[in-house]
């Protein structure tokens, strides 16, 4: 049983998840803005068909450039992370090969093609086709995008919450039996609309921002004007919607997921009335089996987490002792005695493998029931101490608050650069410098509190590749630690210039603008 | 939920042709990266690279995406491969993933005001990527042939037995071989290319010229490598499902296999019709891009259908034969293919909007005046 695990050097996967933390992090820093600014663009395009004014097709054009430059290394990224379940998971992408492959192949069939088709043209199409080809190209861009969004989400989403699937002994893999269960999990859709509607409110924030840029400067206040009437109100829809779906993703993350939940709020004893926190400092010295209090200081709302996963204050919510110990009362086994059951799946599993070897009936039909009674709990026989189902508390703790708290100061900020602007006082207010100032900070803001959302996320599931199914120390490619080691500088090496200089070029297009007014008819 | 009554072999067999068939796109595809290696020799000045480089910038995302397709289509239908290739084969694959990475940016940053390093830096990774892009597939797909150092335990996980991690493969001859023969193909149909979408003097008989210096040493390796192909033997399943090896393996499924056969012999008559009528034509004839193209396309799924039907083992292991992969043992359950293949139904209108767009953007030959109207966004 343990021969699977024994050849396997932690440090190959630690080295392994930094990897890929460091390449999702960074394909994450150009996603959410080509999927928000995408639909604002179309937005601004549609207002130019309708009216013809050449001035919004300057403003279309200018978001547009900006956009081609995020895309690009959007696209760059993407690439390496797709392979990347091959070549450093390649025991997960066996394992659950049959049911995770197939959101990524629809990905790719329907959205990107999509995609990186009607790109062209948008870039190159403004005088080789019709005005209402060219929109139709690209609403069909921005819609492609957020297509893509939804099969990865998918994939992701089943990762966190595993359904739709049977586990096949013969071929020791999990296999999909139910298509609907997997694409309309709620933890899918929830997963799905937070994060595509934290996309469009990224989006919204980078548009305002570089617009307070100008009207700082005192430069394109047109421009800047038209541009947040539509950020503002486009980004208020989707930061509501994104507060919304994030209520709604941490119901089910109480579900699926109660130890992610109690990282996520720092809950080491579990009870009735559980307490939510607006803010708090942890105390480093806390670990779950010592006494020590939790926070050094904190300001929470008693009562409001049961109530906000259940609408219950006295709904019990499972603090990271319970999940450790057990909590016979609240149904809660230990760590311990999923040990044991996994280890019996694992054991039942080989106990099978030998059986048809063997041509024993008898024992293949024995082990099969214990595989299938016991399959739940398949992945704790990798677990060699109970502490380990513990994610990293504080990193989960402080992203999770961050993005909350951004992502309240965000509806604050559309309902002020949304409310100026439709007063047309935005260029005339007495504490102008300040809003702009706001606006810009709206953009780092924006970055942060979406980088912590997947932290949470990803970190908070640790050390589950699949909740309860299988480990990421189970899952990694056998490999020599520095052949991961090796590629992880040597993306971080290449990412990093890039990202140097499309920052670069950013700044320098933002500085020199939009290209001078000009009659219409292009050539 | 629809239910299908049809076999899982048909099924594997079906996503066998689909995965070929998107190999096969991705080589045609690949006169990007053929176009991306001749910038400095075509393009002389810098307004001809301008235009080399604005007439493959309108289809280098095509063959990327192809490329991410071909991927995640494997991953659906065939994950143990996926699973195997990729982490076992792991510098090769790396290599080439990197390859690709510096390409998707290159275009956008070019000629950017505030790009650091210069149009030439970026010149540069097209080049690399042009080289490294068609040479490591080449050699990549050589092992689909020859076979590959790993093996797999009773749950299926994999380990490599050599610790080059796939860049081994380049020592194999008949390996290397195939990938220079990509290599010089995709310089071809980047040449036919040129000459079918810019309208200027300079660069169509440039390009006409080394149509011939290409030809060649493509010739010279795709001849070695099919003449080797013919007379090895091959990695073939009995009955069990055991692998062992035959003699003239692939021969002998080009033999019981006509179809695949015929498809293979018209797809190198298309690929030599279209630069020979281009070369030797005494008028402009600058359509041979799509004999050329559609050659390509029918050799390539020809050569895959090989490698895949007729029980034979599509990854073979040479370390331990017994481990190799076939489209049976390698692919989805049944129901995984069912579903994925009503997805693939979609394929059709995929290709449809392709070419309406593809038509959109060539209806006219790309200039020099378009290059250096400002006020189209070029790259
Ligand atoms: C919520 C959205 C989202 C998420 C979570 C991810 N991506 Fe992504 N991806 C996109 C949304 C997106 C996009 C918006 O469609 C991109 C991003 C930047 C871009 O310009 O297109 C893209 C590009 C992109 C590409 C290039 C596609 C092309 O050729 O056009 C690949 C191969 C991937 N991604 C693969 C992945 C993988 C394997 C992920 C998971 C680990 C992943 N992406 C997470
Ligand atoms: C683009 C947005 C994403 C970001 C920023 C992100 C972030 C991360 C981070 C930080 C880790 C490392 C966790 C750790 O090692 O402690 C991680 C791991 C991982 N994530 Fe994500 N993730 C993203 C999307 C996804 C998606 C969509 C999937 C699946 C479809 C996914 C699958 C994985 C896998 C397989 C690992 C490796 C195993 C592990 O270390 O947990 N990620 N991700
Ligand atoms: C203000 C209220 C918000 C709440 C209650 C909230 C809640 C959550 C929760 C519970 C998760 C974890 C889901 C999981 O692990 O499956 C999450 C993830 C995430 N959040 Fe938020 N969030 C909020 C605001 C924001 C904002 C403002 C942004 C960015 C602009 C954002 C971006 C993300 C992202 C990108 C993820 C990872 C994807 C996912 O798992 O859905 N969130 N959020």
């Amino acid at each position: 049983m343990t021969q699977l695990l024994l050849n396997i050097d932690l440090s190959l996967v630690d080295w392994s998840r930094a990897q890929f933390a460091l390449t999702a992090m960074y394909h994450w820093l150009f996603v959410p803005l080509t999927l928000g600014i995408l639909f604002i663009i179309a937005i601004m395009e549609t207002i130019y068909v309708k009216t013809n004014d050449p001035e919004w097709k300057r403003i279309t054009r200018f978001w547009m450039k900006l956009f081609g430059i995020n895309f690009a290394i959007g696209v760059a990224t993407g690439l390496i992370l797709e392979f990347e379940f091959g070549t450093n998971w390649s025991n997960y992408s066996w394992f659950v090969g049959d049911i995770f492959g197939a959101p990524l192949a629809i990905e790719g069939i329907m959205a990107f093609f999509m995609e990186s088709t009607f790109i062209a043209i948008m870039f190159f199409g403004w005088n080789k086709v019709s005005k209402k080809f060219h929109l139709t190209a690209t609403w069909l861009t921005a819609i492609g995008a957020s297509l893509s969004a939804l099969w990865i989400l998918v994939a992701n989403a089943w990762m966190q919450n595993p359904v739709g699937m049977q586990f096949n002994p013969i071929t020791a893999r999990n296999e999909m039996m139910n298509f609907w269960e997997v694409l309309f999990s709620p933890v899918a859709i929830n997963k799905f609309l937070h994060t595509v509607f934290s996309g469009y409110t990224l989006g919204a924030l980078f548009v305002i921002g570089i617009s307070s840029f100008y009207l700082l400067k005192k430069r394109e206040i047109l421009l800047a004007k038209r541009s947040i009437i539509i950020a503002s109100v486009f980004g208020m829809i989707g930061i509501l919607m994104t507060i919304f779906t994030g209520h709604g993703s941490a119901v089910q993350v109480a579900k699926h997921q109660p130890m992610k939940l109690a990282a996520m709020e720092g809950l080491y004893e579990g009870g009735k009335e559980a307490e939510l926190m607006a803010f708090a400092i942890l105390n480093p010295k806390k670990t779950f089996d010592n006494e020590e209090n939790p926070f050094l200081i904190k300001f929470g709302f008693k009562g409001m987490l049961s109530y906000l996963i259940d609408f219950n204050t006295q709904t019990y919510v499972a603090g990271i002792n319970d999940l450790i110990h057990g909590n016979p009362e609240q149904n809660i086994l230990s760590v311990a005695d999923r040990k044991i059951l996994g280890d019996s799946a694992l054991n039942a599993l080989l106990d099978y493998k030998k059986a048809v070897e063997n041509d024993d009936e008898v024992l293949a039909n024995n082990s099969l029931k214990i595989i299938d009674r016991n399959f739940s709990h398949f992945g704790y026989s990798y677990v060699q101490k109970p502490e380990d189902i513990i994610p990293h508390i504080p990193l989960v703790f402080y992203s999770f608050h961050l993005m909350v708290i951004f992502g309240s100061l965000f509806v604050l900020i559309f309902l002020i650069f949304g409310w100026l602007t439709i007063k047309n006082k935005i260029d005339n207010f007495k504490y102008s410098k300040l809003i702009y100032i706001l606006g810009l900070l709206g953009i780092p803001m924006a970055y942060i509190a979406s980088e912590s959302g997947w932290i949470v996320a990803e970190v908070g599931r640790q050390p589950w590749v699949i909740q309860d199914l299988m480990t990421t120390s189970a899952a990694v490619t056998n490999i020599s630690s520095a052949s991961v080691q090796l590629t992880f500088w040597i993306f971080a090496f290449i990412f990093t210039i890039l990202l140097i200089v499309e920052i670069s070029i950013m700044s320098r297009f933002v500085k020199i603008g939009p290209e001078k007014p000009k009659n219409e008819g292009g050539k | 939920m629809i239910t299908l009554e049809i076999s899982h072999l048909f099924l594997q067999q079906y996503w066998w042709f689909l995965v070929s068939f998107l190999a096969a796109s991705l080589v045609f595809l690949m006169f990007v990266q053929g176009g991306q290696t001749l910038i400095f020799s075509i393009g002389k000045t810098n307004l001809e690279r301008n235009l080399i480089i604005n007439t493959l910038g309108r289809k280098w995302e095509l063959t990327f995406t192809t490329l991410v397709v071909f991927g995640g289509a494997f991953f659906a239908s065939f994950p143990l491969f996926y699973a195997t290739s990729f982490g076992g084969a792991y510098w090769a694959w790396t290599a080439l993933l990197l390859a690709f990475t510096i390409q998707a940016i290159s275009y956008e940053y070019r000629t950017k005001k505030g790009n650091l390093f210069g149009p030439k830096f970026f010149e540069a990774l097209m080049f690399i990527n042009g080289l490294f892009g068609t040479l490591l597939i080449g050699i990549i797909v050589g092992t689909m042939f020859n076979g590959a150092e790993f093996s797999l335990n009773s749950l299926n996980n994999m380990s490599w037995h050599n610790s080059a991690r796939g860049l081994e493969a380049v020592l194999n001859w008949h390996n290397l071989s195939l990938g220079l023969a990509i290599f010089f193909l995709a310089r071809i149909s980047g040449l036919l290319y040129f000459i079918m979408t810019v309208d200027d003097e300079n660069v169509y008989a440039n390009s006409k010229k080394r149509l011939l210096y290409n030809a060649l040493p493509f010739l010279v390796f795709f001849i070695a490598f099919i003449i080797k192909l013919l007379i090895i033997s091959g990695f073939a399943i009995d009955n069990q499902g055991k692998v062992f090896m035959e003699n003239y393996k692939y021969l002998n499924n080009f033999l019981q296999m006509p179809i695949v056969l015929i498809m293979f012999l018209l797809g190198l008559i298309g690929v030599l019709f279209g630069i020979i009528k281009t070369y030797f034509s005494k008028t402009k004839f600058d359509k041979g891009f799509w004999f050329t193209s559609v050659g390509i396309v029918l050799t390539v799924l020809a050569l895959f259908l090989n490698l895949g039907y007729n029980n034979t083992a599509f990854y073979p292991s040479s370390y331990d034969i017994q481990s190799s992969l076939t489209i049976q043992n390698a692919s989805s359950s049944l129901f995984t293919l069912q579903v994925m293949s009503i997805v693939s139904l979609f394929i059709p209108v995929v290709i449809a909007y392709i070419i309406v767009v593809w038509r959109a953007m060539n209806k006219t030959k790309i200039s020099k005046q378009e290059v250096e109207d400002k006020n189209e966004i070029t790259y």
